[in-house]
């Protein structure tokens, strides 16, 4: 086959002689169209198609840009009719001579259809402004449509500033010039592909557009942008983005989220018109996006998928679905505390909280709250973070809790994922909002002087709304209950690999996690706690339970002092401590402050809770020693599954040294399975429950996330098992039933002996004497793979060396006999780690690493 | 299945390049195991062997060697750094195709040639590599360049008829070796040996039994070896500085401490090795010379290799591990291996 550009196949390319209807032509008139087309090959195949993708491309690419979809077709033999088209007076196709709007160019595709005889169910296909016209086709073709799939494209610019770029090459001074007389816009659009795009790539783009004649569609183009209201297209542009509200057909939203044009908020704005809408947003991908990413895999695999229900999965829950507000609203008389904040002193009875909550409710509404509303809460654990998340429950807004933990970066790159109509936040969130332009609406937590205000563009405050919303007293009955299977939370992975990704909870979901907390806990209603682990804390209103927050830096569990943790805990009479095993390690090493009194109520705690990472037993012995009635447990789960499974310092103790770290049985109300690995180190698709096969682990429970926010093709790989998440973590079940984690399945070791994983290996290099963190890494091509162990040492390297060769012997000894060979055992400073837990080592960052130090050269810090 | 020879079967074998240490270790074991064995070499050896005495340079002395001869094992090569061009064609090019053509002649079935694996790669940093084709033309060194050359030789004779295969050990060491061992012991004990930063450069080496099993392997799976090359290690990569320690502990000398970067030693290599090269040729030297540019990418650049492919064709795994052979070779010069060490 010959290629006539990099990556097209002649016979894809045809051209088509149709008969315009169009207002903009003379009666009679026909064009010339340009199409890439793979209805020939199908036909040579003998491949029966089950419907037809119309791509439309934007300004200024053509055809070009949809080469992926048709190869992909090919070389997976797919069903699938692909029409890629040129618009007119674009590409290879005709020059008209004519300037043709919007309404002309909707009608344009409508008359090419018609000639080409399309007949089948249809998927439109867009970019850039081709999602809108292609979204004109589909309105006027609904009989047709069957799909939607858009990419960077906008439908309405109303209430937007123009991006500057557009709005720069629409002024009238430099329209002509910057679009037709010159490449400029077009040189200027494909140097946002990321990476940049292949010089041979380039010449194929700019091709159709050599000279200013050629050129003139590409300008007529930007001058057809109505982003005025007397705009001649105003009227169809109206038409389509009301339209589209209609539209009921599955829909796919992929999405280059570095676009200095079709920014975010585009996305937004499309999601609220197409609320069904699956999503992806690819993180690091701009606006070329099917030049940066493959998007094929994703659109053909979409189309396979888009109609089955998760519904008919999903795990049976343990009790009868009770709302989050319920025991809030069962205690409105009740005078007993229910939340407690230590600095500043503050406490708020059940009856306060309550009222405290509806009123919040009641403000944020007046302003303008909606169900469905993503509201980014940027305020430390307390009462004040604890009214407004119950508030935003009982309006039904989605409350999006981003933390510190994600470094600035991470934050703001979460935030603008997550895509929040609204942002409350204390003075650094909001400066953070103004500065880094995260979206939403700014609210204020506190008030301040006007100059501040209007610096930081805050339009609310918190006692505003408070004020606002008591005046009307408004009860728990004045406003509609949520639908349980809503959205309620965003929440966020620590992102020690990539980027963190937002994790939905509907209603039910988060109440599913209460009361799996409080079965397996026995938590009930007038148990008290100490809130030091922020997920978990967020319930004690839902339990009923008296929470208090201990005097600390939630961004920063470190701070928590032994001292703060018992004055936080003689508060409330705690029974229950909830706490990260970072928070615990600084209580153990203050624990000598504490004075008398102080000790006697840590001995008053009846269940000691470490969540967040996997804790050592000795540490964990320690702990119990503090709290010596305790039972001391540690669950086992993942921002998408909280918890998993549990298990009491007794049960680790039982349950020995073995391969990877025993995380205990499951919680109520969960299952747990494994997908077995292959040979290669591929995890399988059959949940498998027989004791010590190493695999993925799978969990099926009621409280396990909806889903990934924004990020269809990662949801979809979490549950191409239906029923059940994929971890990504490896480990296996024992004779016993309990689960041990071997590590995560990104770090399996390719070795020549099948995979290998690392966990067991990495404990057996700390047991070495003067060891500290250890990791094990693979080195070399997969299937092949050198283990080397990366490891700290206790004084620490003074920088990164091959190990002494007695700690290499120790090591590669006690390694030994865990079943791996080590080929070599290197020794830095410091094992990089993940901001938020300070424990989650970035090994596929140290494979690296090691890779490029083993294979000889000067010697670099990881 | 193919009309593979039972591996027990006793055989008569010629054995070329005996007198070396990985010669003499294959005609033992080839012994051990029941085969008839006779050597070929220059200089006469143990009393009571069948050996034919000879240079590959004279075709009537290889014909009389592979008189009467089933299979031949050939390790005679000329292994030096310096010495002419000339010399290397003579003993590793022309030699092998004289052995060949004579072995075939006098009806061996089976042809072993033993190589090396620096005919396929060129100095760039080896991780998990495969055996990749001989190239004479990008070979570097002379004794690389012949034996590339030899081996695509060796090779384009296979047939079912007569079955060549291409076994590649890398960086043979044991008790009584020269090459490695006494050199880096010898060199360590006088403070000439540095590491080359640090010594991380990851590198597979093969102890001495090992490679003569294998290729001893090679003969006995040649139905499913012959056409192929095969590169051969311990598959135990370790980085060459705790290597060179291991060695030196066992040759009871200090391992070296100070590090020099590696760009600046293959700088000086290339040098010392162009002056080496010039007086050699006025026969002022004869020895090796103290440093190479080769020598310096040896010890600063990854070198390890897939052995999936060699021990599924082979069906065998090494027997010696490398912390095994350490305290062999401790045994041996009297020093401390890691299993006295721990």
């Amino acid at each position: 086959m010959t290629e006539i550009f990099p990556g097209v196949y002649r016979r894809f390319s045809r051209r088509v002689q149709v008969p315009s209807t169009s207002a903009a032509d003379a009666p009679g008139t026909s064009h010339q169209w340009h199409l890439l087309d793979n209805d020939s090959e199908l036909r040579d195949k003998g491949i029966e198609p089950v419907g037809t993708l119309l791509c439309v491309h934007g300004n200024p690419t053509w055809s070009y840009l949809w080469r992926g979809l048709l190869n992909h077709v090919s070389a997976h033999e797919l069903p699938w009719r692909v029409v890629a088209v040129d618009q007119l007076d674009m590409g290879f196709s005709a020059r008209t001579g004519v300037f043709r709007r919007l309404a002309d160019r909707v009608n344009d595709l409508g008359d090419l259809t018609t000639t080409l005889g399309i007949s089948g169910p249809v998927t439109t296909v867009g970019h850039d402004w081709g999602g809108l016209i292609s979204l004109g086709w589909a309105l006027g073709h609904r009989e047709q449509l069957a799909n939607v799939v858009l990419t960077n494209t906008a439908v309405h610019p109303a209430g937007f500033e123009l991006p500057a770029a557009l709005r720069l090459a629409s002024h009238p001074a430099v329209h002509g010039w910057g679009t037709k007389s010159t490449d400029a816009f077009l040189r200027t659009t494909h140097s946002l592909a990321h990476p940049a795009l292949q010089p041979e790539v380039r010449k194929a783009f700019m091709a159709p557009y050599a000279n200013a004649n050629r050129r003139t569609g590409v300008g007529n183009f930007v001058a057809d942008i109505p982003f005025t209201e007397d705009h001649p297209s105003r009227p169809a542009l109206e038409a389509i983005a009301e339209g589209i509200k209609s539209l009921e057909v599955p829909a796919l939203l992929l999405w280059g989220p570095k676009d200095p044009v079709f920014s975010d908020r585009y996305l937004r704005d499309l999601v609220g018109r197409l609320p069904h809408a699956a999503v992806h947003r690819f993180e690091g991908a701009g606006h070329l996006l099917p030049e940066d990413r493959d998007i094929a895999t994703p659109v053909f695999d979409w189309l396979g998928h888009n109609t089955e229900s998760k519904a008919a999965h999903r795990a049976q829950a343990l009790a009868a679905y009770r709302p989050m507000l319920a025991e809030l609203d069962e205690r409105t008389e009740d005078s007993t505390t229910a939340v407690v904040d230590i600095n500043p002193p503050k406490s708020l009875s059940w009856s306060q909280l309550g009222q405290r909550v509806n009123a919040l409710a009641g403000g944020l509404a007046g302003i303008g709250v909606k169900p469905g509303d993503r509201v980014n809460l940027l305020v430390p654990p307390g009462i004040e973070l604890t009214s407004l998340i119950y508030a935003c429950l009982r309006l039904g807004a989605v409350i999006v809790v981003a933390d510190a933990g994600l470094g600035t970066q991470g934050l703001g790159r979460a935030i603008r994922g997550a895509g929040p109509s609204y942002l409350i936040g204390i003075d650094r969130a909001l400066t953070g909002a103004r500065f880094l332009g995260w979206p939403g609406t700014r609210i204020a937590v506190s008030d301040m002087p006007t100059a501040k205000r209007k610096l930081l563009g805050v339009a609310h405050t918190i006692p505003e709304l408070l004020e606002a919303g008591s005046h009307a007293t408004p009860t728990g009955t004045d406003f509609a209950e949520a639908d349980p299977d809503a959205d309620a939370a965003v929440l966020f992975t620590s992102g020690s690999t990539g980027p963190a990704k937002g994790v939905v909870y509907t209603h039910r979901q988060l109440a599913a996690m209460r009361d799996t907390l409080r079965e397996t806990y026995d938590l009930k209603a007038g148990s008290a706690l100490v809130a030091g682990f922020a997920p978990f804390a967020l319930l004690g209103p839902a339990l009923g339970a008296t929470s208090v927050t201990p005097d600390m830096d939630v961004t920063a569990p470190r701070t928590l002092t032994a001292g703060a943790l018992a004055d936080a805990a003689a508060a409330v009479d705690a029974t229950t401590v909830f706490a990260s095993p970072a928070a615990l390690a600084n209580v153990l090493e203050t624990r000598d402050s504490l004075d008398a009194s102080q000790r006697l109520v840590l001995e008053g705690i009846s269940l000691m809770l470490s969540a967040g990472a996997p804790i050592p037993e000795p540490l964990l012995a320690k702990v119990q020693d503090l709290v010596p009635k305790a039972r001391v447990h540690t669950p086992y789960g993942m921002t998408e599954a909280l918890p998993v499974t549990d298990i009491d310092l007794e049960s680790i103790r039982a349950a020995g040294s073995g391969n990877g770290v025993c995380v205990g049985t499951p919680v109520a109300g969960a299952q747990v399975a494994i997908a077995p690995l292959d040979a290669n180190g591929t995890a399988g698709d059959t949940p498998e429950t027989t004791p010590n096969l190493t695999g993925e682990i799978l969990v099926r429970a009621p409280h396990v996330k909806d889903r990934y926010d924004r990020l269809w093709i990662t949801e979809r790989l979490s549950t191409s098992i239906p029923g059940w998440h994929r971890t990504g973590d490896v480990g296996h079940l024992d004779d016993a039933g309990r689960l041990w984690v071997e590590g995560r399945l990104g770090h399996v070791l390719n070795t020549p002996t099948g995979p290998k994983t690392p966990v067991a290996a990495e404990q057996a290099a700390e047991s070495v004497t003067g060891a500290g963190r250890a990791a094990l890494v693979g080195v070399g091509p997969a299937g092949t793979q050198a283990s080397v162990v990366v490891m700290e040492t206790v004084p620490p390297a003074r920088r990164a060396a091959p190990a002494p060769e007695a700690l290499a012997q120790a090591v590669r000894a006690a390694v030994a006999r865990t079943g791996t060979k080590v080929s070599a055992v290197l020794v830095v400073p410091e094992l990089p780690t993940d901001i938020r837990h300070n424990s989650k080592i970035d090994r596929a960052a140290l494979a690296a690493w090691a890779t490029g130090t083993l294979a000889g050269g000067r010697i670099r810090n990881p | 299945m193919s009309a593979e020879p039972n591996p027990v079967a006793p055989r008569r074998v010629l054995v070329t390049g005996a007198s070396g240490l990985l010669g003499g270790a294959v005609a033992a074991l080839l012994r051990t195991k029941g085969h008839q064995v006779r050597t070929f070499q220059r200089r006469a050896s143990a009393a009571g062997t069948d050996e034919v005495l000879g240079s590959l340079t004279d075709p009537a002395a290889v014909r009389r060697a592979v008189d009467g001869m089933d299979a031949v094992i050939h390790l005679a090569a000329k292994v030096s750094f310096t010495g002419s061009w000339h010399d290397f064609v003579a003993t590793n090019i022309t030699g092998t195709n004289t052995l060949l053509e004579a072995a075939r002649d006098a009806g061996a079935r089976d042809f072993v040639f033993v190589s090396s694996p620096s005919v396929a790669h060129f100095g760039e940093p080896l991780a998990g590599a495969g055996a990749g084709v001989a190239d004479p033309d990008r070979a570097r060194g002379n004794y690389a360049r012949s034996k590339a050359a030899a081996e695509l030789s060796a090779l384009a004779q296979d047939s079912p008829e007569f079955r060549v295969t291409a076994i590649r050990p890398h960086v043979v060491w044991g008790p009584g070796d020269t090459q490695l061992v006494e050199r880096v012991i010898e060199r360590a004990a006088g403070g000439r040996l540095p590491l080359l930063d640090q010594g991380a450069a990851l590198i597979d080496t093969t102890y001495i039994d090992n490679a003569a099993a294998a290729i001893v392997r090679g003969l006995e799976r040649m139905g499913h070896a012959h056409g192929r090359s095969l590169v051969v290690t311990n598959g135990e990569p370790r980085p060459v500085g705790e290597l060179i320690a291991g060695i030196c502990n066992a040759g009871g000398v200090p391992a070296p401490r100070t590090s020099v970067p590696g760009w600046l030693a293959r700088g000086a290599g290339s040098v010392i090795e162009r002056l080496w090269i010039a007086a050699g040729s006025r026969n002022l030297v004869r020895d090796e010379p103290p440093m190479t540019r080769f020598l310096a990418e040896q010890l600063s650049t990854a070198h390890w290799f897939d052995q999936r492919e060699t021990r599924a064709v082979l069906d065998w795994e090494p027997s010696v591990g490398i912390d095994e052979g350490l305290d062999r070779l401790a045994s041996h010069y009297g020093g401390t291996g890691p299993g006295q060490a721990s």
